[in-house]
């Protein structure tokens, strides 16, 4: 399932500090919740990882030695970063709960890694591990309306990975 | 026949328990297994958790300290036996003699089993490691065939333990020095197979390049399903074609022929994928499990499911069902 094309385009004229202090948010509360989240990265842990959802025009850089996360567009994407991953964007959420796998993801060429492949490799393990669900884990930000939220989200994720599995079946 | 399932992780562990394992098989956190990749496996509390949590459920938990030792460095495998015996391993499994030799001499109650890295592949070696070390089950190497497995089930004193699924080793396991020649490094010595820090990929036009230390290993055209890094399954120029040199990137499958492995003595399928995520773990573990108690004639279409989960998205009965010479 690929991020609607038309939520994406206005992702090219927002503000991007708008864009990276919602990512920062939801980025920090993971780690409240998953304290542990980059402790298998062991001295990967200082290195930079990119995130690149192929549906967005926008890359995610997460540095676990600070921990901190920082949104860039594609278009400018001149820092250097030690392992880059890129995938549909649904597909790297389903990655982060470790719902897909990555090595078959990677077989089927939906999924492309380049870089530091050993600090990659720990950084899917760490995450494969973490035992994250993200609307669990974020829907809290959601305050009152945290029960709504939450359950929008498990039904986006439910109708997303419904594809997922059709295309490995 | 029991299902023994891989865990790198312990939620890759509770994943292979709830999906209905007799057994998990893990390691630790260093080079005394052979899948010591980065970020993998587990540190002494996160085994005694994941012990604690089979047992709960009825599931074997067998520890893999398959590794060879190396020379003044044999404290290391000690310890790490030491700490599995003393978590409650239900069996180690084991590749080098002498570290059997030790296990059997401190921890004589000790359950061991004889890892495919020892590449006991007759009756003769089998024996012996049941005379020398009290060896209780092997697992036997991916080069024989059923057949071959039928001729020597008879002849040893312990049970058999052999792949059915998974990443599809075709060497002399324990023997092959291919990783090592490429990259300094090898399964056998290190824990590491074609380790990741010698491992690059590049797109080059359309194609996804895989270089392994200074050698290319492959390119894949646009749309073809990729595979390991790996010299043995690598594509290489041979006189006037560009050719697979030993195998395709391809997973073992022989799950069709367990009716055929029980009758040839085989106690115990394992499934190979350590290394794998705990989604992989999920899938073909209860696929497995399914598939074990099925009819006969509706195991294929369970199993065809798995197929995109492959290396390459392609399976084989590799050596199983062995038609050449």
């Amino acid at each position: 399932m690929e991020f609607p094309r038309l939520l994406a385009i206005p992702l090219n004229y927002m503000p991007l500090a708008a864009i990276e202090r919602a990512t920062g948010m939801l980025f920090q509360r993971l780690l409240k919740e998953h304290p542990d989240l980059f402790e298998r990265l062991g001295e990967h842990k200082a290195k930079r990882f990119a995130f690149l959802p192929g549906d967005l025009p926008l890359a995610f850089i997460v540095e676990p030695a600070r921990p901190a996360i920082c949104v860039i567009r594609k278009s400018a994407m001149r820092s250097a970063v030690d392992a880059s991953v890129e995938g549909p964007l649904f597909m790297l959420l389903a990655l982060l709960e470790g719902r897909c796998d990555a090595d078959a993801l990677f077989f089927s060429r939906d999924l492309s890694i380049t870089g530091d492949m050993e600090a990659m490799l720990a950084m899917r393990n760490a995450l494969d591990d973490a035992d994250i669900d993200l609307p669990r884990d974020l829907s809290a930000l959601a305050g009152p309306l945290a029960p709504v939220f939450g359950k929008m989200a498990e039904d986006i994720r439910r109708r997303a990975l419904a594809d997922e599995v059709s295309a490995w079946n | 026949m029991e299902l023994i399932c891989p865990a790198g992780t312990p939620a890759a562990f509770r994943e292979a328990v709830d999906a209905g394992a007799d057994a998990v098989y893990c390691g630790f956190r260093d080079e005394t297994n052979a899948r010591n990749f980065p970020g993998l496996n587990f540190s002494r509390d996160e085994l005694r958790t994941a012990i604690d949590y089979a047992r709960r459920h009825g599931t074997q938990t067998f520890v893999a300290l398959n590794t060879f030792m190396r020379a003044g460095d044999e404290e290391i495998w000690y310890r790490a036996a030491a700490d599995a015996v003393a978590l409650g391993a239900d069996a180690l499994i084991l590749a080098d003699f002498g570290l059997m030799a030790h296990v059997t001499e401190r921890y004589p109650e000790q359950r061991l089993h004889v890892s495919v890295q020892a590449s006991a592949s007759n009756a003769d070696a089998i024996n012996f490691l049941v005379d020398a070390f009290n060896a209780r089950r092997v697992v036997l190497p991916r080069t024989l065939t059923i057949a071959d497995i039928a001729r020597i089930a008879p002849q040893i004193r312990c049970e058999i333990e052999v792949f059915v699924f998974g990443g599809l080793c075709v060497m002399a396991e324990g023997r092959c020095s291919l990783s090592s020649y490429a990259t300094g490094k090898s399964p056998n010595m290190n824990g590491v197979c074609s380790p990741a820090s010698h491992v690059r990929y590049r797109q080059e036009g359309n194609e996804l390049v895989s270089e392994l230390g200074d050698y290319t290993i492959n390119r894949f055209p646009a749309g073809e399903a990729a595979g390991y890094p790996t010299l043995c399954k690598g594509r290489f120029d041979i006189a006037d074609s560009r050719a697979y040199a030993f195998e395709d990137p391809v997973s073992l499958d022989v799950m069709g022929e367990i009716d055929a492995l029980a009758a040839a003595g085989v106690s115990a399928l394992k499934i190979e994928g350590r290394q794998r995520g705990k989604a992989y773990v999920a899938e073909v573990v209860s696929t497995l499990k399914r598939a074990l108690s099925a009819d006969p004639a509706k195991r294929a279409a369970l199993l065809a499911g798995l197929r995109n989960l492959s290396e390459g998205q392609k399976t084989t009965s590799g050596a199983y069902e062995k038609r050449w010479r």
